[in-house]
């Protein structure tokens, strides 16, 4: 706890720098991840990464200096080279997406090492911490770096901001676009020119293979919670803020480990509570549904049969043992323990001195589903020429599924019927 | 797949610091095992979260590799003094180090370098693989439902397919890092690809290519004094421009 | 209108088969006559390339089961051919006509083996047969949309297989080859084979084919062509969508529940 005051405190400048250097980093890749992420082109961030580390070594041998600006310049360059590069190469050769993307990546940072060793063997004394820019520093930020994070975050965000509605368009449907008359040429231009300002700036931070999952990883977490674009990038910045504050908070009370792998540690962490347990569409929570279902359906064919039992003997509501033959050749035993304690306790069937009995609900609801899956089978008789005999099984699943406004409009289209395909009655 | 070769040279380091730890020793052959399991593993999970999560491909590529990346990173600093691993290894490995470490018979006769023969070893196997079931690879990556359909199972030459890659990549990114792994994976490939357009020469040019690259790096290494890997990707890099230059010439 | 041939080559029982959680055919069940030169007629997104992958057990089937000479896939997978929709594959693919037409071979040649001479002239004659020796040296990017399927075709005539199965083989392709597919496709059902081909144009049915399927989400009809091929059953299989039926399909996709319960 007392670290955790400490942390926030930010009694030590270089604490300060490091937790608001990465919140804006995070703020500004997250953004921009969303759209990569959305045209599904994730990996783009990866190739820039790794394209910048020639554009940083020649504008170093160039000016011989180290200024951050500078580099970043050159940096830029070679990392829109590299995009540029590899689109040519899609469109100009049957070379596919994935290749094209590997090979712009792999060779621009293989051109990178020879010029960075080059640089490193050539005896520069200015050289050493150019391979920050391989590995990121984010526990060393200082107050230069600040401004100069700060004020590409402004822009990257800016542009977002102000460009929202356009960028949008032109990543769900760029052809939409440009017959509307948007220029997207223009826009795609601007679109990658931030996408690369906040790669080469993120790099610095977490280094040129992390630096994909500050694009790719919040975006991905981030679409498993909404359905809305702009929910989307407010809630991956938000997970990017939180890597980036764990991340600085962790390598403060154990300096030893690096700021950068442990932000990244915290976003993957997010996303894969994301993919497992966000509602909706998280991994677990489907399963959980689909065992959900699958109680309902038992609990569903237990009342049937209840129902169909009595019925048969023109007497609904006739008391039942769980020695019944039919019962128990339609479920095991287990199924048979479970669904019936799983029924009493939800009320639709009281004990006897020798057996079960349906109370008034369980009635009801036992009735509604034999006359479900009764109009069902005679649906699929009439309108899809199924044969009697073949209905019932295919009834045996839609009867669960079929909803009061369906019951009603199948029950208007098939005229309501009393009796179905295998000519018991329909319950009214 | 040539993304899943890139992720697959990234996801391995957890796995080689791993093996370290348990095993406490540098030997090549208990890191291939490691870095083996984690290849498949990130296949695995990338699958996993493709057909399962229904996430993106390029997506879950990006969030697999980085997030195995990123744990084999604080794995080493946890470990840092211990091992003579580190990130910088991993991202450009050092082939000029190779001789250095030798391979002894029991008698402590030098039999020759650890990676040259490791690889060798490899180089076999795989031309063995290649050769032997050309046709089922073709066919399957040709037209997998076709195959499928006369009885070919697709999943298994997939996953052998990849496994051999995931082989190629552990085995040769002590000498040149991981990301210049996934060049030469690559861009021998891509130059063959545009050149010719039968998979018998394709396989033969590509072959060619990387040998020209090999040497033809060296030689730039050794001039400017900079790194044998770098300069060998640097010549293949070349050797794509000159292969796209000839296409875009001859329409 | 279903009607049931005796003897059948193929026979579908009761087939429920969804993609993706939700059911894109119905219990659908016929049978089919040895040597039956057969469309799958149907509106798009009715089921009629489904139905082909159910057969060849390319995807999985929900209930139901299908026999092909009263056998199981498995047993008599040498005498059924499949033949891809033509843009299922990366034409790009680094490999010759002759390459793709020995393929059809594989099946038989087993691990370790390359292609035998007999192989290499049982492919030329598919060929010739398709009208396509003089091409068998050239890159298959190099061919038209007709001469990839001609390819295609005679890919699956090398398997001198008993039944074909054709993904809209006349999908994109000039006039010319559509004229000489069907040609061959009449010689091997009179030569007995068995043909099921996926159609989509209207017009050639009649002069195609002499058994027909009526496929929309559910089979409409089944059987020879003079008898269901008539406006009152292409009425209902173009006409009026079963709006019912595709909200249960969706509720069944939603719910995440199975298409067919299983005891």
């Amino acid at each position: 706890m007392e670290t955790l005051i400490e942390f926030f405190s930010f009694k030590y400048p270089n604490v300060k720098y490091v937790v608001f250097g990465t919140i804006l980093l995070s703020i500004s890749s997250s953004a921009v991840g969303c759209f990569t992420f959305v045209k599904k082109k994730s990996l783009i961030g990866d190739v820039i990464s790794h394209a910048v580390l020639p554009g940083i070594c020649i504008s170093f041998l160039i000016s011989g200096s180290k200024d951050p600006f500078i580099l970043i310049i050159g940096a830029f360059l070679s990392g829109w080279i590299s995009i540029l590069v590899m689109n040519k190469i899609i469109q100009n050769t049957k070379i596919k997406e994935d290749a094209a993307t590997g090979f712009s990546l792999s060779v621009f940072f293989g051109i990178g090492i020879l010029l960075l060793t080059f640089i490193q063997h050539s005896g520069n004394a200015a050289q050493s911490g150019l391979d920050t820019f391989l590995f990121g520093k984010a526990a060393a930020l200082v107050g230069k770096d600040l401004i100069a994070f700060g004020m590409i975050a402004i822009l990257v965000l800016g542009t977002v901001l102000a460009l929202y509605k356009e960028f949008k368009l032109i990543s769900f449907d760029p052809q939409f676009a440009s017959v509307i008359g948007l220029p997207t040429k223009t826009l795609e231009f601007i679109l990658i020119s931030i996408t690369v300002l906040a790669v080469v700036t993120g790099i610095q931070a977490v280094g040129v293979v992390l630096i994909a999952a500050m694009l790719i990883t919040p975006a991905a977490a981030a679409r498993f919670w909404t359905n809305a674009f702009h929910k989307m990038i407010l809630l991956a910045a938000f997970f990017g803020v939180i890597s980036g504050v764990s991340g600085a908070f962790i390598s403060f009370t154990a300096p030893s480990m690096p700021t950068g792998p442990w932000m990244v540690m915290v976003l993957s962490i997010i996303a894969l509570i994301s993919f497992f347990f966000a509602p909706g569409k998280g991994i677990l929570i489907r399963q959980y549904k689909r065992f959900v279902i699958q109680r309902q359906l038992l609990e569903e064919n237990l009342l049937k049969a209840f129902y169909k039992l009595g019925e048969n003997e023109n007497h609904p509501k006739r008391e039942i043992t769980t020695n019944d033959d039919k019962l128990k050749r339609s479920f095991s035993s287990n199924q048979l323990k479970k669904g019936l304690k799983k029924l009493k306790a939800d009320g639709y069937i009281i004990a006897t001195k020798s057996g079960w009995k349906l109370t008034q609900e369980g009635f009801q609801k036992g009735k509604r589903i034999t006359r479900l899956h009764r109009l069902w089978e005679l649906y699929l008789t009439k309108y899809l020429r199924i044969a009697p005999d073949h209905v019932h099984e295919d009834a045996e699943t839609i009867e669960h599924v079929i909803t009061p406004e369906l019951e009603k409009r199948l029950q208007e289209l098939l005229d309501f019927p009393t009796s179905d395909a295998h000519q018991p009655a329909i319950p009214p | 797949m040539s993304m899943v070769g890139d992720a697959i040279s990234h996801s391995v380091l957890p796995g080689i610091v791993i093996a370290f730890f348990i095993t406490g020793s540098m030997q090549s052959v208990w890191m291939l095992v490691g870095a083996g399991v984690l290849g498949v593993f990130t296949t695995f999970l990338i699958e996993f979260l493709h057909r399962q999560g229904k996430i993106q491909t390029d997506a879950s590529i990006g969030v697999t590799f980085t997030w195995l990346f990123a744990l084999g990173v604080i794995l080493v600093t946890y470990y840092a003094g211990n091992t003579h691993i580190d990130q910088d290894c991993i991202l450009h490995g050092e082939i000029a180090y190779v001789p250095i470490d030798l391979l002894y018979t029991s008698s402590g006769y030098p039999v020759g370098p650890k990676a040259v023969i490791v690889l060798s070893v490899l180089l076999v196997l795989i031309l063995f693989f290649v050769i032997a079931f050309y046709k089922e690879i073709s066919i399957t990556t040709f037209d997998p439902s076709y195959a499928q359909s006369i009885g070919i199972s697709t999943g298994k030459w997939h996953y052998l397919l990849m496994g051999f890659v995931s082989l190629t990549t552990v085995a040769s990114f002590e000498s040149v890092g991981a990301i210049l792994v996934v060049a030469f994976l690559i861009s021998p490939a891509a130059s063959a690809y545009l050149l010719t357009t039968d998979l018998r020469y394709m396989l033969l040019l590509g072959a060619v290519f990387g040998v020209i690259s090999a040497v033809g790096g060296y030689f730039l290494a050794y001039w400017t004094n900079g790194s044998i890997a770098g300069a060998m990707v640097t010549v293949s890099g070349v050797i794509f421009a000159i292969c796209y230059l000839i296409v875009r010439l001859r329409k | 209108m279903i009607i049931q041939s005796e003897n059948p080559a193929l026979e579908v029982h009761d087939l429920t088969v969804s993609y993706d959680k939700k059911p894109v055919l119905w219990g659908v069940d016929f049978t089919i006559p040895k040597g039956a030169l057969c469309g799958v007629i149907g509106p798009n997104g009715a089921g009629k390339s489904t139905l082909i992958k159910a057969i060849m057990q390319l995807i999985d089937i929900d209930s139901g089961y299908i026999k092909l000479f009263d056998r199981e896939l498995d047993a008599v997978r040498k005498k059924v051919s499949y033949v891809p929709q033509r843009e299922s594959v990366d034409w790009d693919f680094p490999a010759s006509v002759m390459d793709v037409v020995l393929m059809g071979r594989y099946a038989n040649l087993g691990l370790f083996k390359s292609p035998r001479k007999a192989d290499k002239e049982a492919a030329l004659k598919a060929l010739e047969l398709v009208g396509m020796e003089s091409f068998r040296k050239r890159q298959i990017s190099q061919l038209s949309g007709g001469q990839q399927q001609r390819i295609f075709l005679a890919r699956s005539l090398t398997q001198n297989a008993d039944m074909y199965l054709l993904d809209e083989p006349f999908a994109g392709v000039d006039a010319a080859t559509e004229k000489a597919i069907v040609e061959i496709l009449k010689n091997l059902a009179d030569e007995g084979k068995t043909i099921i081909v996926v159609h989509h144009n209207l017009q050639s049915v009649e002069n195609y084919f002499d058994w027909v399927l009526l496929l929309n989400l559910r089979l409409i009809a089944s059987g020879p062509t003079k008898k269901v091929f008539t406006p009152a059953l292409l009425e209902e299989t173009y006409g009026g969508k079963l709006t019912l039926l595709a909200e249960v399909s969706e509720l069944v996709k939603k719910g995440e529940f199975k298409a067919r319960e299983k005891h």
